[in-house]
């Protein structure tokens, strides 16, 4: 009997297949299948968010949500967030603003700063505190992070 | 060495080198590591908080399909009762090594007894569950004061304390017992007006980094091991797996990956040999990581502490005396930081009358790992207190009372040296001239709060290579494994030395076969060290430079002058060469151009830091919400200030998780209850304002720039700060930390 599943799955938008075991997490897939290390584990039980991803539009973390859950889905991961033309404004920002020190959770904060500025353009300070708080950062105390969210946000409305 | 104070590159804000990496999900972290053949390792943790280990049975956990190995810490080598040097610091060999894997006894829940590698991860877990330990439960002890006394189970036979510098034969869990001592305290008493006594303990918490442990290692059939890992020092890795493997350090790699947050917490063995035992045993590279709860229960937390405090000062605000008992617990093993502790508690202050005495203390809990300013924000926590209390009973302004009192260029700190130019009287000044300060604070149940802090910081060994490219750009080689953007601090004084851009400097952080010898990146020491190190070998750069330069124009290179990126002919004025001129001829002028410096540097400049807090507290449920943050600091001279915020920022919101909610709690078998991000609770965006930040800049006379550490010290005023602002809110002290609310409710009740 075949241990694996076969899996297809629409991945920063490409088509992708790939083989896993039932009990293997998307962001196991992500990482230890498709070699997406961008996405990272620091808790892999949903509490620090910096395994963020994108599923159908809806701010996940990849530790929480099976490999195989990914069939027949659109996923989009912080490798799927800069375009040819460069990098997206969030990441612009992060780095103007100097909003990661070590950077582990940068990618989480990343992918879950998209999915906010992708529901609600205009976020206040405290739309941002609390939609990013299912990201822990133990580095820059969030002030960096917050101001580069919303600054990316002006960014993006004067680009539109 | 005098260097130029209007610089071109210091004190401006580029975008880090390794930034575009690190938002783009590229770089790579110890984690991420891949190779082929490679097999995973996991670890058997003690269930017990204190067993002796009768037997380990392996075979069925060895008869699992896909199974390649399992050891345990027999595998090691016979771990002797020794202290053996490690060049920064002595370690007892034994303590080192079976904290790695148990020996004959587990100490704490979560000491490592036996690993498994296998083709996944899964199937390692799996075998973990058939591996058979017999243990003998003995009970725990979990608190430092129950740890002291006559009758408590000892954790260690052969420990004996060591009293004020003197062997004893007494066994016991007190490790050491130190003291320092100036003036007569008992005399500065008698002449103090108002003294103040009083008791602090405060829990185990945890750096919480959000990267968990991990280690990939290479054991090749000649001997050779490679190790791929997330470190704080990848050359104090080196040296301390030496004599836990039983082989010489040259034989050893450590390749540091990028490393997902420290605080001191990533300078400790711990997965490193059982992935190297394991390799060697199956011939396979073995990546073995740690899940959250494994960091939580076996690595890192900085120390639980019994304190007592007793300071005294006259009625016009003058201190006299101030006393200090501090007994640190260390975990299973000996070394906790309560030298540091003790070095710290009452150096903000010029005090002519004081005597401190240190206990360090084994306990049943993890053995503690440095986490930012070790053992400084527990010592601060009392005596910042015990001062705020001194102003209330004296009228003062807790603001200017230190001022008053101040620590200053010559005053001697209490265990021995003098300072050299420091800026704590210029943080308190700045603080009281903050607008946050000036502003009113005004509603129910409103407190504002200050507190100081210090941190001597450290300079240790630092080695830096500079080669030339043939555009004039430069690769600067560096050993400081890079937590929180300390390439572009490093390599922005190179590039203020050289006339380039920080942009033209490309630094690399290398492994312990590819760059001199490197000391960890802790101790605030990095951008001062490594930095020196970066200024040295730049130096030496432009001496060659000059040299050739001096060749080109066939003359001496004494006659060659260098400033604002252009060599000069000294005879002939008109005659100049760019940096990129020189560097485009390097290949006809004598070959490649590599400038390298190895520093130890002495000039350490000790840093202070003041913080102003307004909260709130809900006097229904005992909850403090922080209203505003303002950190004030004496950077010396802040090199890239965006990090250095940066710095202030992330320290003042640890001290403000470890003052609030961050705790371990554990059973009465010493079981942790808490393990896990949800449960620990560290603070979130949400619970924080915006922290403010206001950089003092008082230069480092022993730096060339002035630069100072300032990593550390913005953790040592949060806790204190926010205590004293409580009483200011609700008109209650707290004397243990956290205050979570529970505690602060207790204590609005008591009051009535």
């Amino acid at each position: 009997m075949p241990t694996k599943q076969h899996v297809q799955t629409r991945l920063n938008g490409e088509e992708v297949d790939f083989l896993c075991e039932p009990r293997q997490s998307l962001l196991e897939v992500l990482r230890d299948v498709l070699g997406l290390t961008g996405s990272k584990e620091g808790c892999n039980n949903g509490n620090c968010g910096a395994c963020s991803v994108i599923l159908d539009g809806v701010l996940v973390n990849s530790c929480c949500v099976l490999g195989v859950e990914a069939g027949g889905r659109e996923v989009t991961t912080i490798e799927g967030i800069a375009s040819v033309e460069g990098l997206h404004p969030i990441q612009q920002k992060f780095l103007e603003h100097a909003a990661l020190q070590c950077g582990i959770c940068t990618p989480g904060f990343i992918v879950a700063a998209k999915a906010l500025l992708d529901k609600n353009p205009h976020p206040s300070e405290h739309q941002v505190r609390y939609w990013l708080a299912g990201n822990l950062c133990r580095c820059t105390g969030y002030d960096k992070i917050i101001r580069a969210v919303l600054e990316a946000a002006q960014t993006m409305e004067a680009k539109a | 060495m005098a260097e130029s104070t209007t610089y071109k590159v210091i004190g401006t804000r580029p975008i880090r080198h390794d930034g575009v990496d690190k938002v783009t999900g590229r770089a790579i972290y110890g984690a991420d590591v891949q190779m082929a053949g490679l097999l995973h390792g996991k670890v058997l943790r003690s269930p017990h908080a204190h067993a002796r280990i009768r037997s380990i049975d392996v075979s069925r956990a060895l008869a699992v399909p896909g199974v390649k190995a399992v050891v345990t810490g027999a595998d090691l080598p016979p771990a002797e009762d020794r202290v053996i040097q490690l060049g920064e610091g002595a370690v007892n060999l034994k303590y080192l090594s079976n904290n790695v894997l148990a020996g004959e006894k587990v100490v704490y829940k979560g000491h490592p007894v036996a690993a498994v590698a296998a083709t996944s991860p899964h199937l390692a877990e799996e075998a973990l569950a058939l591996i058979h330990v017999d243990y003998e439960v003995l009970p725990p002890v979990l608190d430092v004061r129950e740890a002291m006394k006559d009758d408590a189970p000892l954790l260690h036979d052969n420990l004996k304390t060591k009293s004020l510098g003197q062997e004893t034969d007494k066994r016991s869990n007190i490790a050491t017992h130190t003291q320092f001592k100036a003036g007569d305290v008992e005399k500065g008493f008698q002449e103090a007006d108002v003294v103040i006594e009083r008791e602090f303990t405060t829990a185990t918490v945890h750096q919480g980094y959000i990267e968990p442990h991990n280690a990939t290692a290479m054991w090749n059939p000649d001997g050779q091991l490679t190790i791929w890992e997330s470190t704080q020092g990848a050359f104090t890795v080196q040296r301390q797996l030496a004599p836990v493997l039983g082989i010489p350090v040259a034989q050893i790699r450590v390749i540091p990956a990028e490393i997902g947050g420290g605080f001191g917490g990533k300078i400790n063995l711990y997965l490193e040999p059982i992935a190297a035992v394991l390799s060697k045993k199956t011939g396979h590279p073995v990546k073995v990581l740690m899940n959250r709860a494994e960091v939580f229960e076996s690595t890192g937390p900085t120390p639980g502490s019994y304190i007592r405090v007793k300071m005294g000062a006259t009625k016009d605000g003058r201190l006299t005396a101030a006393q200090a008992y501090m007994a640190y617990e260390a975990g299973g093993y000996p070394g906790s930081p309560i030298g540091a502790g003790m070095m710290c508690i009452f150096t903000p202050y010029d005090v002519p009358n004081v005597l401190i005495d240190g206990f360090d203390v084994v306990v049943n809990k993890p053995k503690t790992a440095p986490y930012r300013a070790p053992g400084a924000t527990n010592a601060a926590f009392a005596s910042e207190t015990v001062v705020d209390e001194l102003c209330e009973k004296l009228g003062m302004d807790p603001l200017q009372f230190r001022l008053h009192n101040a620590a200053k260029e010559g005053t001697r700190r209490p265990d021995g040296p003098t300072h050299p130019r420091i800026g704590y009287r210029e943080t308190v000044q700045a603080a009281l001239d903050s607008d946050h300060y000036r502003t009113p604070l005004e509603g129910p149940n409103v407190g504002r709060g200050v507190a100081s802090g210090y941190w001597f910081n450290v300079g240790l060994q630092s080695s830096v290579s500079i080669n030339v490219n043939a555009d004039g750009s430069v690769t600067l080689v560096e050993g400081s494994t890079d937590i929180g953007g300390t390439r572009a601090s490093i390599a922005m004084q190179a590039a203020e030395v050289l006339g380039l851009k920080a942009e033209e400097v490309r630094p690399i952080v290398a492994d312990t076969a590819s760059v001199g010898y490197n000391d960890v990146t802790g101790g605030s020491r990095t951008t001062f060290a490594s930095g020196y190190a970066a200024i040295e070998a730049a130096h030496e750069v432009l001496r060659q430079m000059t040299e050739r330069a001096a060749r080109i124009w066939k003359v001496e290179a004494q006659e060659v002058t260098f400033a604002d990126g252009v060599f000069r002919n000294a005879k002939e004025p008109e005659q100049r060469l760019t940096f990129k001129e020189v560097a485009a001829q390097l290949g006809r002028t004598g070959g490649p151009l590599t400038g390298s410096a190895t520093v130890a540097p002495r000039g350490v400049g000790g840093a202070f830091a003041t913080h102003i807090v307004d909260l709130q507290v809900d006097p229904e449920t005992g909850k403090v919400t922080i209203l505003r943050y303002t950190a004030v600091q004496d950077v010396g001279k802040a090199i890239h200030p965006s990090y250095v915020e940066g710095q202030m920022q992330g320290g003042a919101v640890q001290g403000i998780g470890w003052a609030l909610n961050e705790e371990y709690f554990y059973n009465d078998k010493g079981v942790m209850a808490n393990a896990s991000f949800l449960d620990y609770r560290m603070p979130t965006s949400l619970d924080l304002p915006m922290i403010d930040t206001i950089l003092v800049e008082v230069p480092n006379p022993g730096h060339p720039f002035g630069v100072r550490g300032v990593g550390e010290v913005p953790i040592v005023p949060p806790v204190a700060a926010i205590a004293n602002a409580i009483h200011r809110a609700v008109g209650v002290r707290m004397y243990h930390s956290p205050m979570a609310p529970g505690l602060v409710m207790t204590e609005i009740l008591a009051k009535g």
